[in-house]
C-alpha cells in the first residue's frame, strides 16, 4: 500500500477524539457508485483471509475491498491508527435481516485485551442509509478502556449517551478493539448490511498521523471530555487512562493537561538536608 | 355431615426486574444505565432499545413503587489495580410483583 498523502492522514484532534471515545466516524466517505455495488458483492461473500495476512495481500481476490481500503480518506485513517502495512485479523459481512427479532448483547470483540500501548481497530462500512429503525450498531463512547471480557457486559441494555448509529450510505467508522458494542434489533422491512475488517498493527503506534496540531488546545479538550454514562468517580479514572494512552502514542510522557497522572505519580526523591538542626550530628572541628 | 366446598384461587405472582446503574453509591444519584426484564412476558425489553432512562434517580424508582432488593457492595480496589476501569460499580436491582 502506498503511503497516504499527508492531507489524508488524521489530525491530532481526530486522534485525540479516537483516544477519548474509542471511535471515529466518516460519513458518506465511500462513493455512491461503490455503495450501489456493495449489496451484491456482500451477498456473494468476501473470500476468507488467513489470520495475520498483510493488508496489501489480503484482498487480491476482492477488487471491491481493495478499492474500499484504498480510498484516500480510508487509507489515511488506517495509516494514522495502525500504521503502514497492518495485517488483517479477520473480516466479516454482517446482515441483520428485516424484522429480525433479536439484538446482540453489549460486548467487546475477541477476548479481554489490556494492552496499554497498542490497539487494533475495526473498520465498519455501511453501504446503505441506516435509519434508527434498521438497528444500526450500538456502541458506547468511551467504553474501550474498560477491562471486561467479551459479553460479560450483556446485562447492560442501555447506557445514557450511547450511540445508536444512524448514518448516510457510504459511512465508515473505525472502532477501538475494546469498545462495547452490539448489533441492534432490525425493526424495519429492509435488510441491513455492514462489512467489517479488523486490523492489527505491525509497527509501534507512535506519531503516525498528521502532527501539525499536536499541541492544539482542542486536543486537550477532546481528551478531557466525559460521557453521560460515566459514574462521577470512575469518569476521572477514564481520563487518567486515556491520558496514559495519549502519552504512549505521542511518545510524550509529560503531556497531562489536567494533571490527573502527574499528581498521583509525583514521588520526589530529593532530600533536603536537615543536618544543621540534628543535635546528634558530629560537630565539624575546624 | 356435609363439608363445605373450598375454592382456592391459584394466583401466580410474577417478577418484573429493573436494574439501575447510578452515578454514585447513593440511591438518589442520577441514573446512568438501565435494564428491564419482564417476568410476565408481556414486554420484551432488549439491548439498545431506548435512549431515555425510565427514572432520573434510584429514589424516583422507589417513589414509583419499585422495591429495592439488591445493591452493589462498596469494594476497595485490588492493590495495584486502583486505576483500572471495568464494570459499572453502582448497580441496584428493583422488583415489582405483578
Amino acid at each position: 500500500m502506498p503511503h497516504p498523502h499527508q492531507k489524508n492522514l488524521l489530525s491530532s484532534v481526530q486522534m485525540a477524539h479516537f483516544v477519548a471515545t474509542g471511535a471515529l466516524r466518516m460519513d458518506a466517505v465511500v462513493p455512491d457508485e461503490m455503495n450501489r455495488q456493495a449489496i451484491e458483492v456482500l451477498d456473494n461473500g468476501i473470500p476468507g483471509v488467513p489470520y495475520g495476512t498483510p493488508l496489501s495481500e489480503a484482498f487480491v481476490d476482492s477488487e471491491f475491498v481493495q478499492r474500499l481500503v484504498q480510498l484516500p480518506e480510508v487509507a489515511g485513517a488506517i495509516h494514522s491508527l495502525v500504521g503502514p502495512e497492518p495485517t488483517v485479523d479477520h473480516h466479516a459481512v454482517h446482515i441483520r435481516r428485516a424484522h429480525e427479532g433479536e439484538a446482540q448483547n453489549l460486548h467487546g470483540d475477541a477476548i479481554i485485551d489490556v494492552r496499554e500501548d497498542a490497539f487494533d481497530v475495526q473498520l465498519m462500512y455501511y453501504p446503505q442509509d441506516v435509519t434508527l429503525e434498521m438497528g444500526g450498531t450500538l456502541s458506547i463512547p468511551g467504553s474501550h478502556l474498560r477491562r471486561t471480557n467479551e459479553s460479560d457486559t450483556g446485562r447492560y441494555q442501555n447506557l445514557r449517551g450511547q450511540t445508536r448509529l444512524v448514518c448516510p450510505a457510504g459511512t465508515v467508522q473505525f472502532l477501538h478493539h475494546g469498545i462495547w458494542h452490539g448489533g441492534r434489533k432490525n425493526d424495519s422491512a429492509i435488510d441491513r448490511y455492514m462489512f467489517k475488517i479488523r486490523f492489527n498493527p505491525t509497527v509501534r503506534q507512535v506519531r503516525l498521523w498528521n502532527l501539525e496540531d499536536l499541541y492544539d488546545d482542542q486536543v486537550a479538550h477532546e481528551l478531557g471530555q466525559t460521557f453521560p454514562w460515566y459514574e462521577g468517580a470512575t469518569g476521572r479514572l477514564e481520563i487518567y487512562n486515556r491520558v496514559k494512552l495519549w502519552q504512549a502514542i505521542t511518545g510524550d510522557d509529560t503531556y497531562d493537561p489536567d494533571y490527573w497522572v502527574t499528581r498521583v505519580t509525583n514521588r520526589p526523591q530529593r532530600v533536603v538536608s536537615q543536618r544543621s538542626v540534628n543535635p546528634h550530628a558530629k560537630k565539624v572541628i575546624a | 355431615m356435609t363439608t363445605p366446598a373450598v375454592t382456592t384461587a391459584q394466583q401466580t405472582v410474577r417478577q418484573q426486574v429493573l436494574v439501575l446503574y447510578l452515578a454514585s453509591s447513593a440511591l438518589d444519584a442520577r441514573v446512568v444505565g438501565w435494564s428491564n426484564y419482564d417476568g410476565t412476558g408481556e414486554t420484551s425489553p432488549t439491548t439498545g432499545d431506548s435512549d431515555v432512562p425510565p427514572y432520573e434517580s434510584g429514589l424516583d424508582a422507589l417513589k414509583d413503587g419499585w422495591r429495592l432488593f439488591q445493591a452493589a457492595q462498596l469494594l476497595p480496589p485490588q492493590p495495584g489495580h486502583e486505576y483500572d476501569v471495568s464494570f459499572l460499580k453502582h448497580e441496584f436491582f428493583f422488583e415489582k410483583l405483578v
